[in-house]
């Protein structure tokens, strides 16, 4: 009998490319010469600066303070001389307000930081430390952990989800720190667990990674905590397409995954609150993948806030011919770069380097109503149609077939035998819209 | 036979009565002003007044609602039959035209990625702010082309957008459209524009553009009345638009254009001595 692993309806399979690095252990990436750390780590207002130029700081002290409720504060992430707060290049693609480090090489921790046993304290106490050590989701959206803890007391949250999908090609960080820290992520979840009062908590991993969901069933032995092994199909960690395949339940249009009484948190971030917690080390590092044909060697890093990209591409032995394309985060949903530059930004999942050979820009040609494109939309929503009404401007038309609920995915745009630009028309009508809603 | 036609003309005449009497009965009163005013506009239904199109402003007009110099496709003459026909004073500005301040095309103008998605300025502009280096230069995907009801914009081959001066009606479609904010109205009798819309230093324009505005100050200093720099981009006082002409001359980028001498590189607009103005009701 061929086993059914669980999913969702739509999605497609790209070639997923991450041979080059599902096996490569997880290395430390040495420090730069110079780290700018943006005061924008997270979704929401930017912390606000409270260190000055001259001054020395150390590993794990706060930089920014959070500014309103969906904010956290930014931490230094090594020991040094803060040489500069200005305006940097950030991954967005805006040049946003930063702190320069110049790392002393020290790496002397800040005297503040302690652990404490997560088993002895409040739920309230749990998200307030969360908050502290500025952990966000880590999985690229970068929204504040601690509001997703914090559901409105008429919502009850009884399942938590813990995203191991990882369905971006070419990305293995959430693999192997499955593989190598699995303990550290089960701490994780038994904080959020704590923190929720979550009956049911189970962790989703794509079924190309026996190797993490051994793993994980080891750790998770006498937890209670389910492991399930889903289809290898993208967008299969979309959060509503995660929460489908785990509980069958249906994240209505428009309303959050509270709705449904789910919540989803990424891997990395388990592993980032768990240290949190055990040693009171703030959010300061990541693991990433460095990856594509552009690049000597793909690597998975763990790698400080605020790293340029060209240190960490010289930490995987340089580029290899000539860059044509380099995006931050996986090939699907990332953003291209203008430059490496840029540093590595809390939402960093990845820094992948193509090369012209490996980019196929075919030119647009007419639909010709194959319907591949409503056959894989994880959404279920008609984006030919949509992204027709948004190129003859008519926003209204486009918002009645639902384009506010696409989640981006690419999907679409990916299968199009014609090459034309849907996810890009539909991303243009959502802005339209929300930009007259914002208006009345 | 008979029968037939008996029965059949009798229904016809019953309906005919029928009819006739409804449509006294139930007759909607038009105020014969209004026939009148929509007889006056220009009918090209192009929604500058702020109305959906020339009937409903036809009715806001009659119903005193709408002010008549708010149709600027008519022009004075619109503006002036409008206000005969109901009755008061014509107050018509002076007509306005809308310029691109901008001439850094793909000869002139570097570009900062290629830019592969659908060809739209907004949606151009959502990634990374563009694909021009200069964040004011005309990104020429043919927004504005596409909600102009005149024809009076095209794209160069070049990739820059240009509004003819004759044809152009004062709608300011266009300006509403840019997400650039580089299209302005300007005065119709004004014919010289500084052709630029960045703000950065000299220096700056110099590595992006080859025919921006280094704000130099000369303009200013040929013609002291007629052009201002202000925040590192100079542009003409349109009271003294008639002192401009030393400055055409002497700008070093050559970003101030005299349009009486031409529109430019690339287009195919030609002066106003060749020009004729389209029938827009058509």
């Amino acid at each position: 009998m061929i086993k059914q692993y669980k999913t969702f309806r739509g999605g497609l399979h790209p070639p997923d490319c991450k041979a080059g690095s599902a096996h490569k252990a997880i290395e430390d990436c040495p420090l730069p010469e110079e780290l700018s750390i943006h005061l924008s780590q997270h979704i929401g207002v930017p912390a606000e600066v409270c260190v000055a130029v001259g001054e020395r700081v150390l590993k794990g002290q706060a930089i920014g303070r959070a500014r309103g409720m969906v904010s956290v504060p930014v931490h230094a992430s090594t020991s040094g001389e803060v040489v500069a707060v200005e305006p940097r290049p950030h991954p967005s693609g805006k040049t946003l307000e930063a702190v320069v480090i110049r790392p002393d090489g020290i790496d002397e921790r800040h005297g503040a930081l302690s652990g404490a046993d997560y088993r002895s304290l409040s739920p309230e106490q749990l998200r307030e430390r969360i908050r502290g050590a500025g952990i966000v989701g880590l999985g690229g959206a970068t929204f504040p952990t601690h509001v997703k803890l914090s559901p409105p007391p008429e919502k009850s949250i009884d399942t938590l989800i813990i995203n191991g999908a990882e369905c971006e090609p070419y990305l293995t960080g959430d693999h192997r720190l499955m593989v190598e820290a699995a303990a550290g992520i089960v701490l994780g979840i038994n904080i959020f667990r704590r923190a929720l009062g979550a009956r049911r908590v189970c962790v989703g991993i794509e079924n190309n990674k026996p190797d993490a969901v051994l793993a994980m069933r080891q750790a998770c032995r006498e937890t209670g905590i389910e492991v399930v092994a889903l289809a290898t199909k993208y967008p299969q960690g979309a959060e509503k397409q995660l929460i489908y395949a785990m509980t069958g339940r249906e994240v209505p249009s428009g309303g959050l995954p509270m709705d449904v009484g789910a919540l989803v948190q990424n891997v990395g971030t388990a592993e980032a609150a768990a240290a949190a917690l055990s040693s009171g080390r703030p959010l300061i590092e990541r693991v990433l993948t460095v990856t594509g044909p552009g690049v000597a060697e793909a690597k998975n890093l763990r790698v400080r806030i605020g790293t340029p990209l060209s240190h960490l591409i010289a930490c995987c032995g340089g580029l290899k011919g000539v860059p044509a394309k380099i995006i931050v985060g996986g090939p699907m949903m990332g953003t291209a770069q203008l430059g490496l530059d840029v540093p590595a930004v809390c939402g960093t999942s990845g820094v992948l380097v193509l090369r012209e050979e490996d980019l196929a820009v075919r030119p647009e040609g007419p639909c010709i109503r194959c319907g591949r494109c409503l056959q894989v939309c994880p959404a279920r929503l008609a984006p030919t149609t949509i992204a027709a009404y948004a190129r003859l401007d008519r926003m209204s038309e486009a918002r009645a077939f639902n384009a506010m609920d696409c989640i981006e995915c690419g999907s679409c745009a990916y299968i199009c035998p014609s090459a034309i630009p849907l996810v890009q028309s539909i991303r243009h009508a959502k802005a339209s819209i929300s930009a007259k809603r914002k208006k009345h | 036979m008979l029968e037939a036609i008996l029965s059949l003309g009798g229904i016809g005449l019953t309906a005919a009565i029928i009819l006739g009497l409804a449509a006294k009965k139930f007759a909607v009163e038009v105020d014969p002003r209004e026939l009148a005013l929509l007889e006056a506009l220009p009918g090209a239904n192009c929604g500058a007044c702020g109305y959906p199109g020339c009937s409903g402003f036809a009715q806001a007009l009659a119903e005193g609602r709408a002010d008549p110099g708010d149709c600027t496709p008519g022009g004075k003459e619109t503006v002036e039959q409008v206000a005969r026909i109901l009755g008061v004073a014509a107050v018509s500005s002076d007509p306005q035209v809308a310029v691109v301040l901008c001439q850094g095309d793909r000869q002139h103008a570097a570009d900062k990625y290629r830019y592969l998605g659908i060809d739209d300025c907004n949606a151009a502009q959502k990634l990374i702010g563009g694909p021009k280096h200069c964040p004011g230069g005309c990104l020429g995907l043919g927004s504005c082309l596409r909600v102009c009801p005149f024809g009076a914009i095209e794209i160069t081959p070049q990739g820059l957008a240009v509004i003819s001066r004759e044809f152009c009606t004062g709608c300011t479609k266009c300006v509403a459209v840019c997400p650039r904010e580089l299209i302005r109205m300007t005065p119709a009798a004004a014919e010289v524009h500084v052709l630029c819309n960045s703000h950065d230093k000299g220096a700056v324009v110099r590595k992006y553009c080859s025919i921006g505005c280094i704000a130099c100050h000369i303009c200013h200093k040929a013609a002291p009345q007629a052009y201002i720099v202000e925040d590192f981009l100079a542009r003409v006082v349109y009271e003294h638009h008639g002192d401009a002409a030393p400055g055409v001359e002497k700008c070093p980028t050559k970003c101030i254009r005299d349009f009486a001498k031409g529109y430019p590189a690339g287009s195919s607009f030609l002066g106003p001595a060749s020009s004729s103005k389209p029938d827009i009701a058509a």
